[in-house]
């Protein structure tokens, strides 16, 4: 165990490090562009055995994941915003022809006007295309949950691919404190990856063959399954890392917060998470009885448990950092259908796009007219 | 089509040979009729088959291979004594 300040991107390399993957395929971007840099280093340096793949976009860098996983082995590649919707078109092929590997997203708002600062418009637009997201408040987080995510997603019921999201500069840039496990621990918690099929010329097999309309369905009602699998399976994993390495992020689907006696309270994701925490300390100093459920997995989404801990709730303020341009926050769409009849009040706030603040001010605002009985609107 | 479908995981076919026990010939609306009389054996149907759908026999005899002709019509246009004739598939 190494205790230390670490940028998170390099944090997000140690973890990927510490995994053993054997390919990298990698196009830098910002803010992602830090941790190919790391790993390029690690190899470099002789700390990392592992084949990085220069490629010439990250079209080409999700290919190249793809046919490295389907030969049976770990693999690993960073992106962001722009990166991520030029990969788009192969994020399905991953996933369907049931490939694991782990991907960071140093999330990043969408051009247009072009932006590199954050929000989660990035994933959350790739939300349907059979990828686990999990979202990290900090660089600790990053680290244990890129950890994490491979043993969730090598697991024979699940066999999907993974990414771990955390908001470009906001948390990507920033350095803090924090504990690397050891090499011989993460090898006995993770073992290496055993594939259920892969390329092998002494056993040949076809990879991503055409399904015909009577047999297509099933194959998505499969990796429905394994997302349904998935679900009991990313708390099951968490609790296992926090027995043995000592740090838990609630119950590894959610994160309850001051959420004893709250009549109210706030959602988030990734960082704002943790400026909620803040906002939610300050409130309780003034009288107001309210907490904060930070939501860590995206897809597959926790609806059950975030109905349990809204349960005895008369209000819900949902943070929403992208908004379905034509409707309203996505995350808020997925809260308020996990709620439905529960008669739990909920609030809407889009806020944080392309970079903006989300202060702790703006959050007890929200909270405030959540608590006036508002409807909510844009923490500009 | 295979008689009973298998669901692999993540569809992969571990057998060889799927695209020829995967019979396609049922997306054909228009089949092709070869009449051997005017058949003059030049093979211009076979090569021009974008299917191999064209098969030739022991006698050096041209024959159609229903299983697997989508009724295209190649053939047809290519020949040049005017052997083969597109009629509507009835089923």
């Amino acid at each position: 165990m190494t205790e230390m300040v670490v940028e998170a991107s390099m944090a997000l390399a140690l973890g990927a490090k510490l995994c053993r993957p054997k390919v990298c395929p990698m196009y830098p971007i910002t803010p992602s562009t830090h941790i190919p840099e790391k790993i390029s280093e690690f190899i470099f340096n002789g700390e990392m055995d592992t084949e990085m793949i220069h490629v010439e976009s990250e079209h080409s860098a999700m290919a190249a994941m793809i046919g490295a996983a389907a030969t049976g082995v770990r693999t690993y590649t960073a992106t962001a915003s722009q990166g991520l919707a030029l990969m788009f078109e192969l994020l399905p092929v991953m996933s369907g022809n049931r490939l694991p590997g782990v991907m960071s997203v140093a999330n990043r708002t969408l051009s247009a006007p072009i932006s590199i600062w954050n929000d989660h418009s990035d994933s959350i637009s790739a939300r349907d295309q059979g990828w686990i997201q999990l979202y990290a408040e900090s660089t600790q987080e990053a680290i244990d949950t890129t950890i994490q995510l491979y043993k969730i997603c090598e697991n024979h019921a699940v066999l999907l691919p993974g990414m771990i999201c955390i908001d470009g500069f906001t948390l990507s840039h920033v350095c803090e404190r924090a504990v690397v496990p050891e090499q011989g621990e993460v090898d006995k918690f993770l073992p290496e990856y055993e594939p259920k099929v892969k390329l092998d010329t002494k056993k040949p097999v076809s990879i991503g063959p055409i399904a015909f309309p009577n047999s297509f369905m099933e194959f998505k009602k499969q990796q429905q399954d394994a997302m349904e699998k998935a679900l009991p399976l990313i708390g099951k994993v968490h609790d296992e890392y926090a027995k043995k390495f000592g740090r838990k992020y609630g119950n590894g689907l959610l994160e309850k917060y001051r959420m004893e006696g709250a009549e109210y309270a706030l959602t988030a994701m990734g960082t704002a998470a943790g400026t909620a925490k803040v906002a939610v300390d300050e409130m309780r100093r003034e009288g107001t009885k309210v907490g904060l459920i930070k939501i860590r997995a995206y897809r597959p989404f926790p609806s059950m448990e975030i109905r349990r801990a809204a349960k005895n709730l008369k209000g819900l303020c949902v943070i929403d950092r992208h908004i379905s341009l034509g409707y309203e926050g996505p995350v808020f769409t997925d809260i308020r259908s996990a709620l439905y009849e529960s008669g739990i009040k909920t609030s809407h706030f889009i806020a944080g796009l392309g970079g903006r603040d989300i202060t702790a001010e703006k959050l007890k605002k929200a909270v405030n007219e959540t608590i006036e009985g508002k409807d909510g609107g844009w923490l500009l | 089509m295979a008689k009973k479908l298998e669901f692999n995981l993540g569809a992969v076919i571990h057998e060889p040979g799927s695209t020829k026990k995967n019979k396609t010939g049922g997306w054909r609306s228009m089949r092709p009729v070869l009449d051997k009389e005017k058949c003059i054996k030049c093979g211009q149907c076979w090569a021009y088959c974008p299917d191999m759908a064209v098969k030739k026999n022991r006698k050096g005899e041209f024959e159609i291979d229903y299983d697997y002709c989508k009724g295209c019509g190649i053939c047809a246009n290519e020949c040049p004594v005017k052997a083969i004739k597109m009629e509507l598939e009835k089923k």
